[in-house]
This record gives C-alpha cells, sequence and structure tokens, in this order.
C-alpha cells in the first residue's frame, strides 16, 4: 500500500477550518473583548479612542429600561411560542401519520411550505393581512359582525400578531422531525396494544408520546433556543414598536450595534443573551434527566 | 385480494374497517381546513400581485383579480432595481455552492482519513454550531471592517461560505463509503485530489442533491448579512431590496406582493421538484 501524505487530510480541511475560525470561533473571543471596551464607530478609526471600561457596560445594559423591556418580550415569545409550536406540530404530525393514503403526504408538503420561504418575503405579505384598513384579517372579522384588532398597532396585540406568524412559520420542520420519529415506532406495538382492545387515545397517551419523548425533548431545546434569538419577524414587521413592545433582545443588540454603533455595548448585551441561552438549556438537559429517573 | 379477505372476515372486523375509513375522512379533512388556513397568506399575496394598484386598495377587497396584471411585476425591474438585486443573489447563490465544496472536502478528510488531532478539530467545528449569530454578527463586521471587505461582495459572502452542520452531514454520509474503493483508486495511481473528485463526489450524490438544495434555498433568502455589510444598493440582495420596497413604498401593496410572489415562487417550485429529499435530508439530520 502507497503511504498517504501526513499532509493531505490538513488541506483538506484547511480552507474550512480557517473560515470556521476566523468568522465563528474567533469572533467569540472579539466579543468578549470589546464587551469591556467603549468602543463605537470613532474607535474604528482610530484604536487610540477605545478605553477599558470593565464591567460598565454589563452593568448600564441592565439599568437600560429597553434592554429589561426587550428581555420581557423575549420571555413572553419563548413561554407562549414555544409550547404552541410544539403542540402545533406535534398534532399536525399525528394526524399525518394517521393517513394511510398517498394524499397525507401531501400534507407534509403544505404545512412545510411557510418555513423556507423568505422570511422577508413572509413579514410583507402578513403586514399586508394585518393592515387594519386593508387587510384581509379584519375584513373576515368585519364579515363575522366581530370588531376589528389593532394587529400590530396596540403594544399588547403586536407581540401575540408577531407570534402567530413565527409559529405559522416554524411550524414545518418540527412536524418533520416528529414524523420521522412516529415512522420509527415499531408496528408491532400497536399491533399488540389492538390485540388487547385498546382506543386510539390509549395508544396514543401509552405508546406514542413516551416512545416520542425524545424528539419532544430535541425540538423544544432547538424550538427554544430559536425563540431566544427572535429577530428578523419584528424586524422587518415592526422594527420593534409600538413603544418597543415587539423590540426582542436579538434586536436591541443588532439595534445598539449597527443603527447606534455603540459595538461595545451591544457586545455586552450578546454575551447575556448567550449566557441565558446556556442556562436555559442546561436547565433543560437536568430536566429531562429527572424525568428518565421516573 | 382485499375483498376476498373482507369477505371471509367477520361482520366485526367490517365494521371496524368501517369507523377506520371513517376516522380516515375526518382526519383528512382536518388536516386539508389547516392546510387551507396555512396557505391563506400565499395564496393571498399571489392572486394580489396581479392585481393593479387601486383593486387592492378597494374595500371589500376582490378574490381573484378584477382586472389581471402584470404591470406590478415589470415595475419591479423597470423603475426599482430588481435586475441588480436579483444579479446580486445569484451570485450569493453561486458562492455558496463553492463553500459546499470547501464544506464536502472537509466532510471527507475528517471522515476518510487518520490524522493528528482529528477529534478535536472535529469537535471545535462541531462547537461552532452552538455560538448564536448575535453574538458574532458584531464581531465578524468589525473583522470584516479591518480587512476592508465591509461593502464588498466578498465581505457579503464569506462569513457564511462554510458551515459546521453541512460537514457534520457530510462526514456522516462519507464514512460509510468502502475503504477498498479508495485503496483501488489509489493502486491506479490516482492523486487524492482526483480520488476525492471522481470518486467520492459521484458516491455522495445523495447528501450533495439535499444539501445543493438547502444551500441554494439558504443563499436566495439571505437577508441580514447582505443588509449589514451592504451600504451600496449595487450590491443589495432580493430580500434586502424587498425590505427597502416595504420601507419606501409601505403603502403600495400591490407592488409589494409582486416583489415577495418573484422572492417565494422560485422557492416553492424548487421544493415542490425536490420535496422528498429536502424532507429525507432533514429526517437524517434531524435524528442523528
Amino acid at each position: 500500500m502507497k503511504a498517504i501524505n501526513t499532509k493531505t487530510p490538513y488541506l483538506f480541511i484547511a480552507p474550512a477550518l480557517l473560515l470556521l475560525g476566523l468568522f465563528s470561533l474567533f469572533p467569540i473571543v472579539v466579543a468578549l473583548v470589546i464587551s469591556f471596551t467603549d468602543i463605537s464607530l470613532e474607535g474604528l478609526g482610530d484604536w487610540s479612542m477605545i478605553h477599558f471600561v470593565g464591567l460598565e457596560n454589563y452593568i448600564q445594559v441592565f439599568k437600560d429600561p429597553i434592554f429589561m423591556k426587550s428581555l420581557f418580550n423575549t420571555l413572553f415569545y419563548v413561554v407562549i411560542g414555544v409550547p404552541l409550536v410544539i403542540v402545533c406540530s406535534l398534532a399536525i404530525a399525528l394526524l399525518i401519520n394517521f393517513g394511510k393514503s398517498r394524499i397525507f403526504r401531501a400534507f407534509r408538503v403544505i404545512f412545510y411550505m411557510p418555513s423556507i420561504t423568505n422570511v422577508v418575503a413572509v413579514a410583507v405579505v402578513w403586514s399586508y393581512l394585518y393592515n387594519p384598513q386593508l387587510g384581509l384579517f379584519n375584513y373576515v372579522l368585519n364579515w363575522l359582525h366581530l370588531p376589528p384588532v389593532p394587529w400590530l398597532t396596540d403594544p399588547n396585540m403586536s407581540k401575540v400578531s408577531l407570534i402567530a406568524l413565527a409559529v405559522w412559520r416554524g411550524i414545518g420542520v418540527n412536524m418533520i422531525i416528529f414524523l420521522a420519529a412516529l415512522q420509527g415506532i415499531p408496528k408491532t406495538y400497536y399491533e399488540a396494544a389492538q390485540l388487547d382492545g385498546a382506543t386510539n387515545w390509549k395508544q396514543l397517551t401509552k405508546i406514542t408520546l413516551p416512545l416520542l419523548r425524545y424528539a419532544i425533548f430535541f425540538v423544544s431545546i432547538t424550538t427554544m433556543i430559536g425563540w431566544l434569538q427572535f429577530f428578523e419577524e419584528p424586524l422587518v414587521m415592526t422594527k420593534g414598536g409600538p413603544l418597543d413592545s415587539t423590540t426582542s433582545v436579538a434586536l436591541f443588540i443588532y439595534r445598539n450595534g449597527f443603527q447606534l454603533s455603540n459595538f461595545g455595548y451591544a457586545a455586552a448585551g450578546s454575551f447575556i443573551l448567550f449566557i441565558a441561552i446556556i442556562i436555559i438549556t442546561l436547565l433543560q438537559f437536568r430536566l429531562q434527566k429527572k424525568e428518565v429517573d421516573y | 385480494m382485499t375483498a376476498i379477505k373482507a369477505k371471509t372476515k367477520t361482520n366485526a372486523s367490517v365494521k371496524a374497517r368501517r369507523t377506520a375509513s371513517g376516522q380516515q375522512w375526518v382526519t383528512g379533512i382536518i388536516l386539508a381546513l389547516g392546510g387551507f388556513l396555512v396557505s391563506i397568506p400565499f395564496i393571498w399575496m399571489i392572486l394580489s400581485a396581479f392585481k393593479p394598484e387601486m383593486e387592492v386598495m378597494q374595500i371589500p377587497p376582490t378574490f381573484l383579480p378584477h382586472e389581471f396584471t402584470l404591470e406590478n411585476f415589470t415595475n419591479l425591474f423597470e423603475n426599482m432595481n430588481f435586475t441588480v438585486y436579483l444579479r446580486n443573489t445569484i451570485i450569493v447563490v453561486l458562492c455558496s455552492f463553492a463553500g459546499l465544496f470547501l464544506n464536502a472536502m472537509a466532510g471527507y478528510a475528517f471522515a476518510k482519513y487518520q490524522f493528528k488531532g482529528r477529534e478535536k478539530l472535529f469537535y471545535l467545528v462541531l462547537a461552532t454550531m452552538m455560538i448564536p449569530g448575535q453574538v458574532t454578527m458584531i464581531p465578524v463586521y468589525l473583522i470584516l471592517n479591518q480587512l476592508h471587505l465591509t461593502n464588498t461582495m466578498a465581505g457579503i459572502v464569506l462569513p457564511g461560505l462554510v458551515g459546521a452542520f453541512s460537514i457534520f452531514l457530510f462526514r456522516q454520509f462519507m464514512s460509510t463509503i468502502p475503504d477498498e474503493l479508495l485503496e483501488a483508486a489509489r493502486l491506479d495511481g490516482a492523486s487524492e485530489f482526483r480520488v476525492f473528485i471522481q470518486i467520492i463526489l459521484p458516491i455522495s450524490k445523495p447528501i450533495l442533491a439535499v444539501q445543493g438544495i438547502l444551500t441554494f434555498i439558504a443563499g436566495w433568502n439571505s437577508f441580514l448579512w447582505p443588509l449589514i455589510i451592504a451600504n451600496d444598493e449595487k450590491l443589495y440582495t432580493l430580500s434586502v431590496g424587498l425590505s427597502l420596497l416595504k420601507g419606501q413604498y409601505g403603502g403600495n401593496f400591490a407592488l409589494q406582493m409582486a416583489g415577495s410572489t418573484f422572492m417565494v415562487v422560485p422557492i416553492v417550485i424548487i421544493f415542490m421538484l425536490f420535496q422528498k429529499h429536502i424532507i429525507e435530508g432533514y429526517t437524517i439530520s434531524g435524528m442523528k
């Protein structure tokens, strides 16, 4: 056998690793460093304008009422949005899996469609549907003799409207994961249960749901991380308004970083988000482990 | 055959079968209703795109366009810069395919070579998946600024060129390729790179197809990074152009719907054609 040149594998991985290092690993270090400085637009041109400020950014950001508001909004999105997405996508996956005919495959495509389409296009279309005068939604409400809803103009309603859009977009991917998990359950379990005369409901609660536990766990972790980074929908649809009622932490970071050019301040905000994501994920793993013990 | 079976069975089983088929119908109807509700935004978008501006503003709204027009679409290309945005988007998509090639190379090396630090480097690659975009957003901008790449196509394309997830999927797939095949090619005197191009890539067609489609979709939809890096309208992608349109022509919904339709319909067509592969790709990647 001819000996392989020991350099070859490194040549193969070098381009990808260099790019990942430069644009993914190194930036973490940079983010941490600049979060302790007052770097802004002036600092970009003249490095002597950058000063070490210690924990000042972190202290300031917790005193910032808009940051606290965005933190609250993000929690609201997670608490309402995540369970909604999981329940909807699981229900749809169960229904599709229940169907025997080939037509049910078409439903997979239909429910999956929103998740691959462009977020800007989707936000533009939904802004039209939500329009108080011209929008389809208020027209239908009017037709049903119901009062109009101030979808995006009311500070409380706007959050709900954005969640509705994001749930619509989020169902597809999770539904596919649930379907894959459902197909992995051996048919013999159900056959045995049917012989014992178990009803559909019994089969669902005693066989399907327990066996889906890992899929549900996986989906809830990924969905929660996704919602903690909720960003594009409020950016395009409401720009965080009205009265910052839809500003998420991610949007707060973006705004401070790229519109106000307070890079250090925004980096501190992003690290707080990062730490929150890690803590919540670890917490979920801990809870999951406890469940297994029982 | 089913007919014979049914006959030989008892009345009770026929009854059970009937209720089963009844349940199937109910399930089908619920899903059809849900599917219709989910599709409303798309249906409304496409129908409104072909209405004249006046008709979109009309109350009560019309369902089908009374006056069918392509004016909105021609408007996008003649008066807005959608030709430029389209060209930029296509450049982004093509570059992301180059990135896919780099991912495949890395995945192949991790799958098929023994080398020092292989495990550690691979874990490093996986670790990058856990870093949220918001944390790297600002530093990457500062790095690109230092390299004088802000407001350039390179700056738009480079940060998203390779992805850990894609490398991971390539590695998973390529580790199933038998070593004997590679040995045979090496004995014939093929260089390592040739083995990769002429043997590995053709065998990897299924995973290349899945990732190719997902890469296309991601490139076509790319929004946030071009928005951050491009100050010059000459560099805007379709998504950025569309968000600009929403800001400037907020009242002209017919025009906005045409722009959205132009963004969404190519993806929907591609998805329809390849949906089987995409969904399978997700099921492979989702559960492993």
